[in-house]
């Protein structure tokens, strides 16, 4: 191993910057390089990947009727006091 | 624009719609309960309706809003800061427990002692009511500001630029706060999948 490679301590502290491209060229393929023979981390990251997609399927909460109409009661006095 | 402006109440009524959900979710970060989060977002839309006339694109006005929300939403946690509960979650330091990389006397110091468990694949879980309700618990459990970041970037899919304006944060710091959340939350749900192993909540 040389002083360069990355270790898997490393690696989950760097995980968000590297998902998200924000790593320069160096960096980036230093984790690549590490990625290319560690399990454990290439698992952390498929499953911060999987944490990011579950995230993004959780369900959606509409405001209370009640508050929506009064929203829309507003935006009608809004547009007819502009007139 | 041109039709909200004009008092287009389709077009108003399908932005309420599309905005309030993700609203709704920010403002939790910042108030104990959903009510009070509806409460918050029904303020801003009406300061949004008092600040209509300023605005020329789409774009400026979800982010404007969003910062309308922010702010309505932390001057309301802080007059109830006493039932929001204080995360007992680190906001500095490793986000993965130490323990689970060898140490200096160990034949590969910082890297897995085990590797994480494998868990069960998506098909399997991905409709699972259990496996949401772990992850909502895991981010009520997050400081605000992470919990701010990682909803408006995962849960809601905005780009990291508009949320460093929606928050006033820089990018490194907006970076920062979605890493520590999405570890916790990464971790609960390991925890979730794999009772057996001996994972803990970092």
């Amino acid at each position: 191993m040389s002083t360069d490679d990355l270790n898997c301590d490393e690696f989950v502290e760097l995980v968000t910057a590297y998902v998200d491209n924000a790593l320069d060229n160096h960096s980036r393929r230093r984790v690549q390089e590490h990625l290319a023979t560690c399990t454990g981390c290439e698992r952390y990251l498929e499953q911060i990947r999987r944490t990011v997609a579950e995230l993004g399927r959780l369900p959606a909460d509409q405001l209370a009727d009640q508050a929506r109409d009064e929203i829309l009661a507003a935006f009608r006095g809004w547009h007819s006091g502009q007139r | 624009m041109a039709a909200l402006r004009a008092g287009d109440e389709v077009t108003f009524t399908a932005v309420l719609d599309a905005w309030s959900p993700g609203l709704l979710r920010t403002a939790r970060s910042f108030v104990a309960d959903m009510h009070t989060a509806e409460d918050v977002v029904q303020e801003t839309w009406l300061a949004v309706l008092r600040g209509l006339d300023r605005f020329e694109g789409r774009a400026a006005l979800r982010t404007w809003t969003y910062q309308i929300l922010i702010n309505v939403a932390k001057a309301r946690g802080q007059r109830d800061a006493r039932v929001v509960p204080e995360s007992s979650l680190r906001e500095e330091g490793p986000t993965v427990d130490p323990s689970r990389f060898q140490g200096a006397d160990e034949p590969y110091p910082g890297h897995w002692r085990t590797a994480p468990d494998p868990w069960p694949t998506p098909e399997a879980s991905a409709l699972d009511a259990e496996t949401r309700r772990q992850i909502e618990a895991a981010l009520d459990r997050l400081p605000a500001r992470q919990r701010a970041v990682i909803t408006l970037r995962d849960v809601e899919g905005y780009e990291p630029d508009e949320v460093c304006q929606i928050l006033d944060i820089t990018a490194g710091n907006q970076r920062l706060l979605l890493h520590r959340a999405r570890a916790s939350v990464r971790a609960a749900l390991a925890a979730y999948l794999n009772p057996l192993s001996n994972e803990e909540q970092w």
